[in-house]
C-alpha cells in the first residue's frame, strides 16, 4: 500500500514538473506559432519595414496570414521600385533527405513567387534558387532551429 | 583508362580441392573464420628494387595487411595474429605446415610470394585450408608496382568469393562528398577513395557546392549536382581528364542523378515553377525524355539492374514515400507503406531489394524491402542519417550520418558508415575530413 501511495505522489511530483517545464518550454517557443517560425532573429530588411523572408511549417509550402503580409509589402516595394529583380532562396530544414529537401525548397521559393506575381510582380523579374537544408541559417538541432531554417528569402540581384 | 591498368592474371593449378570451409553470409556472422595471413614472403634482390620504387622497406608484408584489414572489415573473418605463426612465410608458400598452423586454429591460410621481373610487380598467392590439408586456389597478377594496394585488395576479393561464394567488393572505391566549415556556409568537394580509405583524392576544389555524386557502371564517369554559378544543375565529370560537362540545358533546377545500368542515360529531377518530375537524358543523342508528369515531388530515381523499372520518391500521396514504376513510366506503384516518411530509394545490384531512408518520431533509420515493398527490415536507427548505396555485390550498404560532437548536443560531424545487409557489422569509414553522400563504384576490375 505504501509503495503504491509513493508511486502516485512521486507521479504527481513528476506531472508538476512536467507541467512546469511545459510552461517555460511555451515561453521560449514563443516564437513560434505551429510550427512557424514568428520571430525575427534572423530577419534583415529590403527597405525600411519591409522583411526580406517568410517561414513554413514543417513539410510545408503554404504561406501564413504573416508571411503573405510580408510579401504583399515586398511586392509594394517592388513596384516602387521597378528595376530591381529578386532572387527567392528556398530552404528546408536538415530533418528531411537531401534530394526531397531541393524539391521542396524550391516548391517553397515559388509560392512565394506566385504570391508576388498574383500583386503584380512580372516573372521576369523573379528567379527562384533553391538550397535545400544546404544553407541554414541557425546551426542549431532544435525545433526552433528548424523554424527559422524552412524559409524563403528575397534577395536584391541587382 | 584510370582503373584499368595492365593485370594479368593466371590461374596456377586446377581448383579442384573440396573445401570444408565455406562462410554463410545470409546472417549476421558472430564467430568470424580464423585465418592467418601470412606476409607474403620476397627475395633480397625484389626487395631492394621495391625499396628503390616505392619507399617501401617489405612490399609482402604491406600487400599481406590490406588483405588482413579488408578480412577483418567486412566482419566475416577474423585474422590471427602475426606474432603467433610458426612457420615462415617463402617455406609456408611452398607447403605449409597444417599441424602448426590448425595449432594457432587457423582454419584458412593465405601464403604468397611477392617478386620483382621487368619493372613489373609479381605476386602469387594461395589460399589453403588447414582442416583439409589441401590448396583451395592458386593465382598470380603482374602489374605495375604502384598497383600494390589493389594487389591486396583482388587478392581478398578471390579469397571471399571463394570462401562465401559471392562476388567479392574489395577492389572498388567510393566517391564521397568531403566537407568542412560551419554548417551554414559548409565547403563542399568531390572526393574519391578506395573502398578502405586510402588513395584519397579531391576532384574539385571547393569553389561552388556539390552534392550527390554517383557513379557510371564502368566507373569512368560521375554525374553530380553542382552549384556552378548559383545555377544547381546535373553535371558529368570525366574522373581522368577532369573534363566537366552540365547534362542537358533545362531552364531550371536538375539534381537527384543516376547513370541507367547500361551508362547511356541519366534519370534525374527536374523542378520547374514548384513542381519536380523525373526526366531522362540518352547521352549519345540528347534526347530528353519525361518520365513523370504529376504535381507532385517526384526525385530521387533509380534503375532495377536490367534497366526496367525504376524506383523513386514521390509525395503524391501527401508525404514522402516510395515507388516503383516501369522504366517508360507507367504502372506507377507506391510500395512503402510503414508508419514514418521514406526517401532515398536505391535499388539492390542483385536486384531483388531496395534501401532506403526513413523517417519515423523524430529519428531516421536505413532499412530495405522488397521490391514489392514487402519484407521491411530497418538496419540501423540514428539521429541523422541517409542515403544509402549498395556495395556492388549487394551485401553491405554505405551510407552517411551526422552526429553531435558535445554531449549538449552541440557542434556536429559527418561521417561515412557502413553495416552488412543482416544488419551486422556497422563501421565508421575513415575519412581525412567530414563526408556525405557516398557512392560505392563497381568491381574495378572483372
Amino acid at each position: 500500500m505504501n509503495l503504491s501511495k509513493i508511486l502516485k505522489n512521486g507521479f504527481l511530483v513528476i506531472v508538476a514538473s512536467l507541467v512546469l517545464t511545459a510552461c517555460a518550454t511555451q515561453k521560449k517557443l514563443g516564437q513560434t506559432q505551429g510550427d512557424v517560425y514568428t520571430g525575427t532573429d534572423s530577419v534583415e530588411y529590403l527597405a525600411s519595414g519591409v522583411k526580406d523572408r517568410v517561414f513554413f511549417a514543417t513539410n510545408e509550402t503554404v504561406l501564413t496570414t504573416a508571411s503573405r503580409e510580408t510579401l504583399r509589402k515586398q511586392a509594394t516595394w517592388l513596384r516602387k521600385n521597378s528595376k530591381i529583380t529578386i532572387v527567392l532562396e528556398g530552404h528546408a530544414d536538415e530533418r528531411g533527405t537531401r534530394e526531397y529537401n531541393l524539391a521542396l525548397g524550391e516548391r517553397r521559393a515559388n509560392s512565394a513567387k506566385d504570391y508576388l506575381m498574383t500583386y503584380g510582380i512580372s516573372s521576369d523579374r523573379i528567379s527562384v534558387l533553391s538550397y535545400g537544408k544546404e544553407r541554414p541559417v541557425d546551426s542549431g538541432s532544435n525545433p526552433l532551429a528548424w523554424s527559422k531554417n524552412r524559409r524563403s528569402v528575397s534577395v536584391k540581384a541587382n | 583508362m584510370l582503373f584499368r591498368y595492365l593485370f594479368i592474371l593466371l590461374i596456377l593449378l586446377p581448383l579442384k580441392a573440396f573445401a570444408l570451409i565455406e562462410v554463410d553470409i545470409t546472417r549476421g556472422n558472430l564467430n568470424p573464420l580464423p585465418v592467418a595471413v601470412s606476409p607474403l614472403s620476397m627475395d633480397e634482390k625484389s626487395k631492394s628494387n621495391f625499396r628503390k620504387i616505392l619507399k617501401k622497406d617489405d612490399l609482402g608484408s604491406e600487400i599481406s595487411k590490406v588483405v588482413e584489414n579488408n578480412l577483418r572489415q567486412s566482419g566475416l573473418f577474423n585474422p590471427l595474429n602475426k606474432n603467433a605463426f610458426l612457420q615462415k612465410p617463402d617455406i609456408a608458400n611452398l607447403k605449409p605446415r597444417f599441424e602448426d598452423w590448425n595449432l594457432i586454429k587457423a582454419q584458412a591460410l593465405i601464403t604468397g610470394k611477392v617478386t620483382f621481373v621487368d619493372q613489373k610487380l609479381r605476386v602469387e598467392f594461395r589460399l589453403w585450408d588447414v582442416l583439409a590439408g589441401k590448396e583451395m586456389m592458386a593465382l598470380a597478377f603482374t602489374t605495375v608496382p604502384s598497383n600494390w594496394r589493389r594487389v591486396g585488395h583482388i587478392i581478398t576479393d578471390k579469397v571471399y568469393e571463394r570462401l562465401t561464394g559471392e562476388d567479392g567488393y574489395f577492389d572498388t572505391r567510393i566517391i564521397y562528398v568531403s566537407e568542412k566549415g560551419p554548417k551554414t556556409n559548409r565547403i563542399k568537394k568531390l572526393a574519391i577513395m578506395d573502398q578502405d580509405g586510402f588513395n584519397n583524392k579531391y576532384l574539385t576544389l571547393g569553389n561552388e557546392l556539390v552534392l550527390t555524386p554517383r557513379f557510371s557502371p564502368t566507373n569512368q564517369m560521375v554525374t553530380y549536382l553542382s552549384y556552378f554559378r548559383n545555377l544547381p544543375r546535373v553535371y558529368l565529370l570525366d574522373i581522368e581528364t577532369g573534363m566537366q560537362e552540365v547534362v542537358g540545358d533545362f531552364p531550371g533546377m536538375t539534381f537527384a542523378p543516376r547513370f541507367s545500368p547500361d551508362g547511356k542515360k541519366i534519370i534525374m529531377s527536374f523542378a520547374k515553377d514548384g513542381n519536380s518530375d523525373i526526366y531522362t537524358m540518352d547521352l549519345e543523342n540528347r534526347i530528353v525524355e519525361r518520365i513523370t508528369n504529376h504535381p507532385s515531388i517526384d526525385t530521387s530515381p533509380s534503375y532495377s539492374p536490367d534497366g526496367k523499372y525504376i524506383t523513386f520518391n514521390s509525395d503524391r500521396s501527401g508525404y514522402q514515400q516510395v515507388y516503383v514504376m516501369d522504366s517508360g513510366g507507367k504502372n506507377v506503384k507506391r510500395i512503402s507503406f510503414g508508419n514514418g516518411l521514406y526517401g532515398t530509394p536505391v535499388w539492390s545490384p542483385r536486384g531483388d531489394l531496395i534501401a532506403f531512408t526513413k523517417l519515423h518520431k523524430g529519428k531516421f533509420y536505413i532499412g530495405v524491402m522488397r521490391t514489392d515493398g514487402t519484407g521491411e527490415r530497418l538496419l540501423t536507427e540514428n539521429f541523422y542519417q541517409e542515403a544509402p548505396s549498395w556495395s556492388p555485390n549487394g551485401r553491405v550498404l554505405i551510407f552517411y550520418r551526422e552526429t553531435k560532437t558535445n554531449s549538449k548536443g552541440e557542434g556536429f560531424s559527418a561521417k561515412l558508415w557502413s553495416i552488412d545487409l543482416t544488419g551486422y557489422n556497422e563501421k565508421m569509414v575513415d575519412t581525412e575530413t567530414d563526408a556525405s553522400d557516398p557512392s560505392w563504384s563497381s568491381l574495378l576490375t572483372n
